[in-house]
């Protein structure tokens, strides 16, 4: 139960990673595959995010002189991620792109039922 | 020239990227091909240059810092023999390829959208060249996503002819998606336990926590063990090892054919690269294949992988597809090498990343003129043409017998490394294993061998040779990977350097 509580913070990352994970193999609906990614991956965002949090950290700014020596949070990770958010957005961006071109040629965004039209042309 | 000279690192990944961003906004009509064709030609150039420059260094090493910042705070190019081998390999193929396209892509692809075609395919270039040279941890995740996204939507581009090359876009985006992810969660493990995104810096870092294992206070094991797992999950997606290759035949078959030779000839290629670099340089190979035993895990995967993409070449009627699981099987002997560590096994593994570019490569581009001559490249499109295109069938069987390495091909020369690799570190078995990939290997080429010769065409069609925008190029790779089986010098030579570099920074 302690690892569980000292560790919530990843444990809730965890979970959200999870949930994207199940809808990226569960779901045949192309558009919530999409939309399960963009969970996966803003579970790993918060991971990333939570790795350089302190315990009473406040945030990176520069401390006036004479004052007492702040603590502050790991910026790298912040910064990190927020590539990692652009990276995000484009891979939604041509997710989505393809998939109205899908709609246009199949008339459909389910994966079952292309590969059912598929079979039937005798791919 | 030495202002050139010095920043040739960062030239080479910048050329590209910039060129793309231009050839997308003013490279309508023919304009966008020339551009990608200088552009390739000048990495071509760079990439010969940062070769020639890395292996008359003393200690094999060329060191960039981008913008002067200090590693580990700003991010570090790093040349070596091997990486300085894999960018040979990206900028040659590159470049013979885009010679090909023009005609090829001019017929498979919508006229109004070739400036943007000509855009992702340096983008692509630009990504994958990033991911060899950098020695960012997470500059490498970056590079990646660069180069997949334009990869994806290449392979989407194929729609015209085939509309499932939408739905193997998809899928190959999602999956792609998830390794890439994978790979991100990998560099956050580590670096929660070292404090470091360089790759040398988190190396450096590791050995004290490695070192407190053994003890009674062992300091961040677990976390350095879940990054490497992530990592090599990750990575193994990206270049396809069996059994995370599902992406890899559709979205070969329905891409346009010079996005095909592409991806086959360099994408997966780099991926094995990245592989090789995590492994060897960023946790040490005595970390992952002396404590973990992720050697064991690889040679199964390998093993698996050159059995089963070889039999399942077999049964193709595509041809094109016949060759996408001819390069997982072809993956497979890469990933084979690399596990075995031994200087043999991982000289076999870089000449098979450079004999293998080049045949598939080759291969590819070869089919891609049945594509522009036929209109198809089922096998029963193939059926009689070694009378009609002589010239470009007889490449392709060419480039078949470098598949099945038969002696005087390149792909001999890889095989041979490789089972004396498998020898010496008395895995025999592994050795029946390459050998009886061969004997598959001469199946599935036989198939489509006598298909292209013996095979009865009904409809008399005229067709004629290929233009010879698309020839040269072709007979090149295939010229290329015939040559470098009769004189191996050269590779063997830049193979058993990037395999010297790589064991001698054992932990």
């Amino acid at each position: 139960m302690q690892i569980v509580l000292d560790y919530y913070n990843y444990w809730a990352c965890i979970l959200i990673m999870m949930i994207g994970f199940y809808g990226i193999m569960a779901k045949s609906n192309l558009v919530k595959k999409v939309i399960s990614l963009a969970i996966f991956q803003t579970g790993i965002l918060v991971f990333y995010i939570s790795t350089g949090k302190i315990d009473g950290g406040t945030g990176p700014v520069r401390v006036a002189e004479g004052a007492a020596e702040a603590v502050y949070s790991n910026p790298l990770p912040h910064a990190l991620m927020l590539t990692a958010i652009v990276v995000g957005v484009s891979t939604m961006a041509v997710a989505l792109a393809i998939i109205v071109n899908i709609r246009q040629a199949y008339g459909t965004i389910d994966e079952l039922d292309i590969e059912t039209m598929e079979h039937e042309r005798g791919e | 020239m030495e202002l050139i000279r010095h920043n040739l690192p960062a030239l080479i990944v910048v050329t590209p990227l910039v060129m793309g961003l231009l050839t997308s906004i003013i490279g309508r009509r023919g304009l966008g091909w020339w551009m990608a064709m200088g552009t390739t030609a000048a990495g071509l150039a760079m990439s010969v240059q940062l070769l020639v420059d890395v292996l008359s260094q003393g200690d094999r090493t060329l060191e960039y810092l981008m913008g002067n910042w200090p590693v580990p705070f700003g991010i570090g190019y790093s040349v070596d023999p091997l990486n300085a081998t894999v960018l040979l390999i990206v900028s040659l193929l590159s470049a013979v390829i885009t010679l090909y396209a023009r005609k090829s892509v001019a017929s498979e692809v919508p006229a109004g959208k070739l400036n943007f075609f000509y855009a992702l395919w340096l983008f692509c270039i630009t990504g994958l060249l990033g991911i060899t040279i950098t020695g960012d941890a997470f500059n490498l995740y970056v590079l990646l996503e660069i180069s997949s996204l334009s990869t994806y939507t290449l392979v989407a581009l194929g729609k015209d002819r085939n509309r499932r090359a939408l739905t193997s876009a998809v899928n190959y985006l999602v999956l792609g998606s998830i390794g890439a992810c994978f790979y991100l969660v990998g560099v956050a493990y580590l670096y929660m336990a070292t404090g470091s995104l360089n790759i040398a810096d988190i190396a450096e870092r590791l050995q004290p926590i490695y070192a407190s294992w053994g003890t009674d206070e062992p300091v961040y094991q677990k976390t350095v063990i879940t990054g490497f797992a992530f990592m090599a999950v990750g990575l193994s997606l990206k270049l396809a090892l069996f059994p995370l290759h599902g992406w890899l035949p559709n979205a070969y078959t329905y891409a346009p054919s010079s996005v095909s030779a592409l991806l086959a000839s360099t994408a997966t290629k780099v991926g094995a690269y990245a592989f090789i670099r995590v492994i060897f340089t960023l946790v040490g190979v005595g970390f992952a294949f002396g404590r973990l035993h992720t050697d064991v895990a690889l040679m199964v995967c390998s093993g698996a992988a050159i059995l089963v993409g070889s039999w399942l070449a077999i049964r193709q009627t595509n041809v094109k597809k016949l060759l996408a699981y001819s390069s997982i099987a072809q993956i497979g002997y890469i990933a084979l090498g690399f596990a075995l560590a031994n200087r043999d096994g991982i000289t076999a593994s870089v000449i098979h990343l450079f004999n293998h570019a080049l045949t598939k490569g080759g291969m590819f581009l070869a089919l891609g003129i049945v594509m522009y001559r036929v209109g198809g490249t089922r096998l029963s499109d193939l059926r009689g043409l070694g009378r009609k295109l002589p010239i470009t069938m007889g490449a392709f069987t060419a480039g078949g017998l470098g598949l099945i390495g038969v002696p005087l091909t390149s792909g001999f020369i890889s095989k041979w490394y490789l089972v004396s690799a498998c020898l010496e570190r008395g895995r025999y078995e592994l050795a029946g294993v390459v050998l009886v990939g061969s004997v598959l290997a001469l199946v599935y080429v036989w198939r489509v061998v006598e298909t292209i010769y013996f095979g009865k065409r009904e409809d008399e069609v005229t067709v004629r040779e290929a233009p010879a925008s698309m020839l040269v190029p072709t007979l090149i790779l295939v010229g290329a990977s015939i040559y470098f089986g009769v004189d191996s010098s050269f590779t063997t030579h830049i193979a058993g350097e990037a395999a010297d570099f790589l064991l001698k920074v054992k932990p």
